[in-house]
């Protein structure tokens, strides 16, 4: 069905304009016509930069047949003067789904997760579906279509906005005259990708962005894998992606930390995406320079919170505050950084608002040829049509605009809007503007009149002795009809007056008063005295609205700029160095170029800060094993094994928790994925560079990780969910025999040299086989914990770390054997019937049996207090204080393989260390300063200072809201904005 | 089903083997007790070093300077502390102890009943004085607690209890000491289930719920006047509110909640009002000195609310609020809330490094919440006269690293320091204690 639709579509294209030379005449005889049209004295905007002052425009056959100031115009055509006026080609959106229905969900009574495909024949994801094509399901919206021509567009690009691969789209003509046979320029325009789920399926892979992702990597790897013929089974959704492949592919991303991530996987299979950005680009316009895409910037600028209520209006974050005031100057500074982009009015709730937010990014310094560019020629481009669209040039279709002016004046009047030489008027152009001041005479009495408003929709303004008359004006056809009120309000009665406009605009008829009597009314327009007033307002107008400053990040507590690597001299501190050396009393410590320079006595360095660090401990930086902070997605619990998804992919580096940590003397942390899966996700290890982008806070050759889990979580012991296996411990066991004898055989088959089909997650998978990548595993009770040591054993490798182990003391000696660290909690237990036998000693006797032990947090809160938690180590178990310092510190960078660079103070390692007030495990130590790699990331009075910025920016803002509100603009009410607590067991919240 | 039904009734046996652990709750205090040398922190403010603490019949009877003062102790128990520190027994407030054993376990969880007005439900009833998890609040000195149901806009009537007992009779202090009810929150989330943004938006039903809460208590006001021929439990329970012998506590965070509901309890009469929560109760803190209204404040180890809150906010609460002369305790409820209550102390060394001295730290757990709850005529300080309810530290008990307790009393009866916890840290040892060659 699909294919003959398709195959009619394309009939219809191809012949368009030919279509009557086939089809049956049975109301007449055939008629062809040859003339011309001519539009003549005209501004003309062939393109942007290509600009015609009194030239012409010849079309034909709905193309532009010529345009420029010496076109011959042939005997048979017919002429408009266009004599002070403008034309323009009219504008094209490629991120639309015009006269496409959005997909819904189908109402459905099905409990629990989905786990397998609801089709066959097709991918086995419902949620890749490049099969879909918008041609299919287009029709065209008469409604939409003209409040489109309104906004100016003759062009759009339609898709299909549903699943994570959405198809092809097509490309349309608003051409309100003709049928599909003329308006479709391209049946198959554009591949339409995003990472959000199709809201027709219930499957529930996947269920994060980062199985977004992995998914789409996955896809591409098993297209090329068909493309070459090596499949045995029929895939219609991998036949249409590899059908799709030269078609322009589409990102909807829809904001900048979005639009890096498909960037991403872009590059990995040599394809650059053009992407939906989200109008936040400029907070990182390197980055967003560096993906090298063009973009599609919808222009949905906010309006100003309401603010009155000072109680609500103290749940607004800086972030949002300033997105607000800085959004508008986004197209600015992408034009400024040379990235390419074109509007969409994608993301307005109609097109109406479309113009008005455009000139607001011109107010805020974007140039009038970038925005006409990004209406025109970049779409045009983008989509491989320049020379059909965007433009006028010879041979394009003929859709232009006819308007009074300058295209992007609020006061210019938009005429008339042609699609394919078909003209949809939207004023009418002959009408004389009669908008002015007025004087006349009636009766005795003499009258001030204002007429102002667009033509189609008059106001006027009457006074009379200085008092405002009640009135209302129609005008048309060269005939106003005005009613107003007499001088005594108190009565409902009206003085009607009626005039032709002259030629020289004034009005000239009769008035009726209520007692029937007619008079003679006679009104001339005024000379206009507030020119310079006005040309002052224009000069105003002309200087670009500027914006509060961007920080990195673009949040509280972001740096005006980052900063930098500094030589630093602590002087007479007390240095745990975790070293043989031992706790160092009123020693010295050199930091340059980023490492530990030297430890030692009396230091001195001509080029150094020097920091009196009298009293106070310097300590490296606390590293956390088991952090869910700074990531944007913890859990792909869309299948049982998820070794495909990265963290690394989803990490946040806006995070205020990043921040936190560094107050609490945290400087690298590992993200693990969440317990949701026996196979989680790969970790990202990073540091915590406050300020730096996501891709810069991941350790230079991080070692490689995964995060296993057993127990309740992964068992969905702890909610309605009975379908997934496995189920029980039992099963968890089987599950991972069976994805390490998989794992193992692929590993084989691909060390054979014999052709094999990619598998992102049995490469992972086969890492751990061969002791590529790292195993840290959540656990609570003894007999997984054993299982899992066992199962590591048959196949040759160890598990590198045992996370939470909270049962890790009855089997520690076992543990010790097999060579596991174990990474525990202080002191949490009882939250769920798996750690009733949790104990704050699990540490001590994990350490006394002779395993590595570090203490983690898996909680944004407790991670910033992991000196205190080392110290409880002291109370429960009597470890002592050096030993006990190094769970948080030189222990858990073991763990991590990071040792070589960070968890002790030792010369050559980075220089990431902590200026405690205290002894560091003092209940009553602060940090001062949080160091890494030379840079102060944390300093305790900077912070102080910060918060004064913090209240000053936020009073500067609410009083800019306040204006806004009080200048009549809209207002949008308070959110409040909430970050949420990641565990181990968050799982992203549906999407939306 | 049959997996359900299976399951339930492994739930229910399990539940059952965890209900037993509790150590034997020590007898009735039948000679005088001595504690000598120790660094007496009086829980008022006063430190005495080198003290003689004695007590009798579970009632302090001296609380000197042992530098200055022979006592004849040869018919006491004499405990020699010298170099060591003697604390009142640290009190938690707004506790769920006792009515959740194991969170995530439903057969455990007895904190929230159903309904919306619940001032009759009473905590004392549910309260498990044999939990394991109360138990292991003693090794860090923490004795006594509020029992607090959970739950609707009045979640029900908390009691006082001491942690060392054979059931809920023997351990009350108090019995339905307050009411407590949740106030609405000026923001309120969109409800996702039905295709409503998830994110919290200002609650555009906050006047009419202040205003359900208004009736209600107009409502209980009315029945009061009747002859009550039809008893309504609900109303009954709320008497106390309005002739002083309960104490309204009003949990709300935000600054014009607390305002709000400060105002609501003047205008309703009631005697006795504290605030638990209070996160912004520092911004209202000279209306509430002047109302005289206290403060149970929230968890000092949490994250600030708000993300471009000062990094310290929570930890610096209770400095802020003291300075302006509110009287502050410290609460532990949130996320796992009961095993965390043994933190409690260090909560209060947290507030140290944030502006407070030691002993003002050492009040907030100790006399104040005492005085806000209505027992500091026994409990909540070293004072002659008062409940021999103490502990002996080897250190500091607000530092994890010396918070080592060698004794502790409740009533002066000296209670057994061990626990689940540390008799699976006995046996763990044991086992794996290296072989002698």
């Amino acid at each position: 069905m699909n294919k003959i639709k398709f195959a009619i579509a394309l009939c219809f294209c191809s012949f368009a304009l030919f279509a009557q030379d086939y089809f049956p005449k049975n109301n007449g005889v055939k008629v062809t016509n040859t003339n011309y049209q001519a539009f003549t004295n005209a501004k003309i905007y062939v393109t942007p930069s290509q600009i015609i002052e009194n030239g012409t425009l010849l079309i034909k056959d709905g193309k532009v047949v010529a345009s420029g100031t010496q076109v011959t115009i042939p005997k048979n055509t017919t002429i408009v003067n266009l004599e002070g006026k403008s034309i323009y080609p009219s504008f094209i959106d490629i991120y639309s789904t015009f006269g496409v229905k959005k997909p819904e969900r189908p109402n459905s009574n099905a409990r629990g997760p989905q786990y397998g495909p609801s089709r066959t024949g097709y991918y086995w994801n419902d949620h890749v579906m490049p099969e879909n094509r918008a041609i299919d399901k287009f029709r065209y919206d008469s409604k939409m279509a003209k409040e489109l021509l309104k906004a100016g567009f003759g062009v759009v690009n339609t898709y299909i906005e549903d699943g994570i691969i959405r198809g092809s789209g097509t490309l349309v003509a608003l051409n309100p005259s003709a049928g599909n046979e003329v308006r479709i320029l391209d049946p198959q325009s554009g591949q339409y990708f995003s990472f959000r789920k199709s809201v027709t399926s219930r499957q529930s892979y996947p269920g994060s962005i980062m199985g977004s992702m992995a998914l789409l990597r996955q896809m591409y790897l098993d297209a090329d894998w068909y493309g070459k013929g090596y499949s045995q089974t029929k895939d219609l959704s991998l036949e249409a992606l590899n059908d799709n492949k030269n078609l322009v592919q589409i990102f909807g991303a829809g904001n900048r930390v979005n639009a890096l991530r498909a960037d991403k996987i872009g590059d990995q299979f040599g394809i650059q995406y053009v992407i939906l950005g989200g109008g936040d680009e400029y907070e990182r316009i390197r980055d967003v320079k560096a993906t090298n895409a063009s973009y599609i910037l919808p222009v949905n600028f906010q309006a100003a919170y309401d603010v009155e209520n000072a109680f609500l209006s103290r749940s607004l974050s800086l972030g949002d505050m300033k997105a607000w005031n800085q959004e508008p100057s986004n197209p600015k500074v992408l034009a400024e950084n040379g990235v390419t982009f074109a509007f969409t009015t994608h993301d307005l709730k109609s097109p109406k608002s479309f113009k008005s937010n455009v000139m607001k990014a011109i107010e805020y310094g974007l140039s009038k040829e970038k925005a006409l560019e990004a209406l025109t020629t970049t779409p045009a481009k983008l989509l491989g049509k320049s020379s059909q669209i965007g433009s006028l040039n010879k041979g394009a279709y003929a859709n232009f605009l006819i308007t009074s002016g300058d295209v992007f004046d609020s006061k210019t009047t938009l005429y008339e809007n042609w699609v394919q030489g078909k003209k949809t008027v939207l004023e009418n152009m002959d009408v004389k503007d009669i908008r002015g001041d007025y004087e006349f005479r009636l009766a005795g009495a003499s009258y001030k009149m204002t007429l102002k408003g667009s033509l189609s929709k008059l106001k006027s303004e009457i006074t009379s002795d200085g008092k405002t008359r009640g009135s209302k004006i129609n005008y048309a056809d060269d005939w106003v009809n005005i009613s107003m009120t007499t001088k005594d309000s108190t009565q409902q009665k009206f003085i009607r007056l009626a005039a032709h406009v002259n030629h020289n605009n004034a009005l000239n008829g009769k008035a009726i008063f209520p007692n029937g009597n007619e008079m003679t009314f006679y009104a001339t327009k005024m000379p206009k005295e507030e020119k310079a007033k006005e040309d002052k307002k224009a000069m105003k107008d002309k200087v670009p609205k500027t914006t509060v400053a961007v920080t990195y990040p673009n949040v509280a507590y972001g740096f005006d700029q980052l900063p930098k690597a500094e030589t630093l001299l602590f002087k007479n501190a007390t240095v745990w160095t975790n070293e043989d050396a031992g706790v160092l009393q009123q020693t010295d410590v050199l930091i340059k170029n980023g490492k530990i320079a030297k430890i030692g006595k009396n230091i001195s360095d001509g080029n150094a800060t020097v920091i009196d660090a009298t009293g106070k401990h310097l300590t490296a930086g606390i590293i956390d094993e088991h952090s869910h902070i700074a990531a944007s997605s913890i859990n792909e619990g869309g299948h049982n094994s998820s070794a495909e998804v990265s963290i690394e992919d989803v990490i946040d580096d806006e995070d205020i928790d990043i921040y936190r940590n560094l107050a609490g003397g945290v400087t690298s942390i590992q993200i693990l994925h969440g317990s949701a899966n026996p196979i989680g996700g790969r970790s990202a290890i990073i540091k915590l560079k406050w300020g730096e982008t996501a891709q810069n806070l991941i350790y230079d050759d991080s070692p490689k990780f995964i995060k296993f889990a057993l127990g309740e979580n992964v068992k969905q012991s702890n909610w309605q969910s009975f379908a997934r296996f496995p189920q029980t411990r039992m099963g968890v066991e089987q599950l991972y025999m069976d994805y390490f004898n998989r794992a193992k055989a692929y590993d084989e088959l691909k060390k054979s040299g014999k052709p094999y089909r990619k598998d992102i997650e049995m490469e992972v998978i086969a890492e751990i086989l061969n002791k590529e990548r790292f195993i840290s595993c959540h656990s609570y009770v003894q007999s997984e914990i054993n299982m899992l040591m066992k199962v590591a054993e048959k196949f040759d490798f160890k598990i590198n770390t045992f996370t939470h182990i909270l049962e890790g003391y009855k089997v520690a000696d076992k543990m010790a054997e097999h060579g596991v660290g174990g990474s525990t909690f202080s002191d949490w237990w009882a939250y769920k019937y798996e750690v009733n036998d949790a104990i704050p000693y699990n540490a001590a006797i994990m350490h006394n049996a002779g395993v590595i032990v570090a203490i983690n947090s898996d909680d944004g809160e407790m991670s910033r207090r992991l000196n205190q938690e080392a110290a409880k180590s002291v109370k429960y178990g009597g470890i002592s204080e050096e030993d006990a310092w190094k769970f948080v510190t030189l222990n858990p960078a073991k763990l991590l393989h990071i040792d070589d660079r960070v968890g002790s103070l030792k010369e050559g390692k980075d220089a990431d260390v902590v200026l405690w007030s205290d002894h560091p495990m003092s209940i009553y130590a602060k940090a001062e300063k949080t160091i890494i790699e030379g840079v102060t990331y944390f300093d305790l009075k900077r912070d102080q200072i910060m918060r004064d910025q913090i209240k000053r920016e936020k009073s500067d803002l609410i009083n800019m809201m306040m204006q806004a509100k009080n200048k009549g603009l809209k207002t949008q009410p308070i959110k409040k904005k909430e970050k949420d607590q990641m565990h181990c067991d968050y799982l992203d919240q549906e999407q939306h | 089903m049959k997996t359900i039904y299976i399951k339930t009734i492994v739930v229910f046996l399990m539940s059952f083997s965890l209900g037993y652990a509790q150590q034997t709750p020590a007898p009735t205090q039948d000679k005088a007790v001595a504690i000598t040398g120790a660094t007496a922190h009086l829980g008022n403010g006063k430190v005495i070093n080198n003290s003689l603490i004695i007590f009798e019949n579970g009632k302090l009877t001296q609380v000197l300077d042992g530098t200055t003062v022979r006592v004849d102790m040869s018919k006491m128990d004499v405990i020699n502390a010298n170099g060591k520190h003697v604390y009142p027994g640290f009190i938690v407030p707004n506790s769920t102890l006792g009515l959740v054993e194991i969170g995530a376990v439903r057969a455990t969880d007895d904190d929230s009943e159903l309904g919306t007005w619940n001032p009759h439900i009473r905590s004392l009833i549910a309260y498990n004085a044999e939990s394991k998890i109360v138990e292991s609040m003693r090794p860090n000195g923490v004795l006594i607690g509020q029992i607090t149901p959970r739950g609707g806009r009045i979640s029900g009537t908390s009691s006082i209890v001491q942690f060392d007992a054979w059931n809920w009779e023997d351990a009350v202090i108090k019995e339905d000491d307050g009411i407590h009810m949740n106030w609405p929150n000026s923001f309120s989330r969109g409800r996702w289930w039905l295709g409503e943004d998830p994110a919290m938006k200002v609650n555009k039903n906050y006047d009419n719920q202040v205003t359900q809460i208004a009736d209600y208590f107009n409502g209980a006001k009315a029945y009061m006047q009747s002859d009550k021929a039809i008893k309504n439990l609900p109303f009954e329970a709320t008497n106390g509110l309005f002739d002083g012998s309960k104490t309204l506590y009003i949990h709300v965070d935000d600054e014009k909640g607390i305002t709000d509901a400060v105002n609501f309890s003047k205008v309703h009469n009631v005697k006795s009002t504290v605030i638990v929560g209070g996160y912004e109760a520092y911004k209202v803190a000279d209306m509430l000195k002047k109302h005289n209204i206290p403060v149970l404040l929230q968890r000092v180890h949490s994250r600030p609310s708000q993300s471009d809150d000062d990094y310290d906010m929570p930890f610096k609460l209770a400095k802020l609020l003291t300075d302006k002369g509110v009287t502050v305790a410290l609460e532990t409820s949130g996320q796992m809330e009961r095993m965390n209550s043994r933190n409690l102390p260090f909560y209060a060394g947290t507030t140290v490094a944030h502006g407070l001295t030691k002993e003002q730290a050492l009040q907030l757990i100790t006399l104040n919440p005492a005085k806000i709850l209505g027992i500091d005529e026994n409990y909540g300080s070293l004072e002659a006269g008062k409940s021999a309810t103490l502990f002996i530290s080897e250190g500091d008990a607000l530092d994890m690293r010396t918070n080592i307790i060698t004794h502790a009393f409740i009533d002066g009866r000296l209670i057994s320091l061990d626990t689940h916890q540390t008799e699976l840290w006995e046996r763990y040892s044991e086992k794996l204690k290296p072989k002698k060659k």
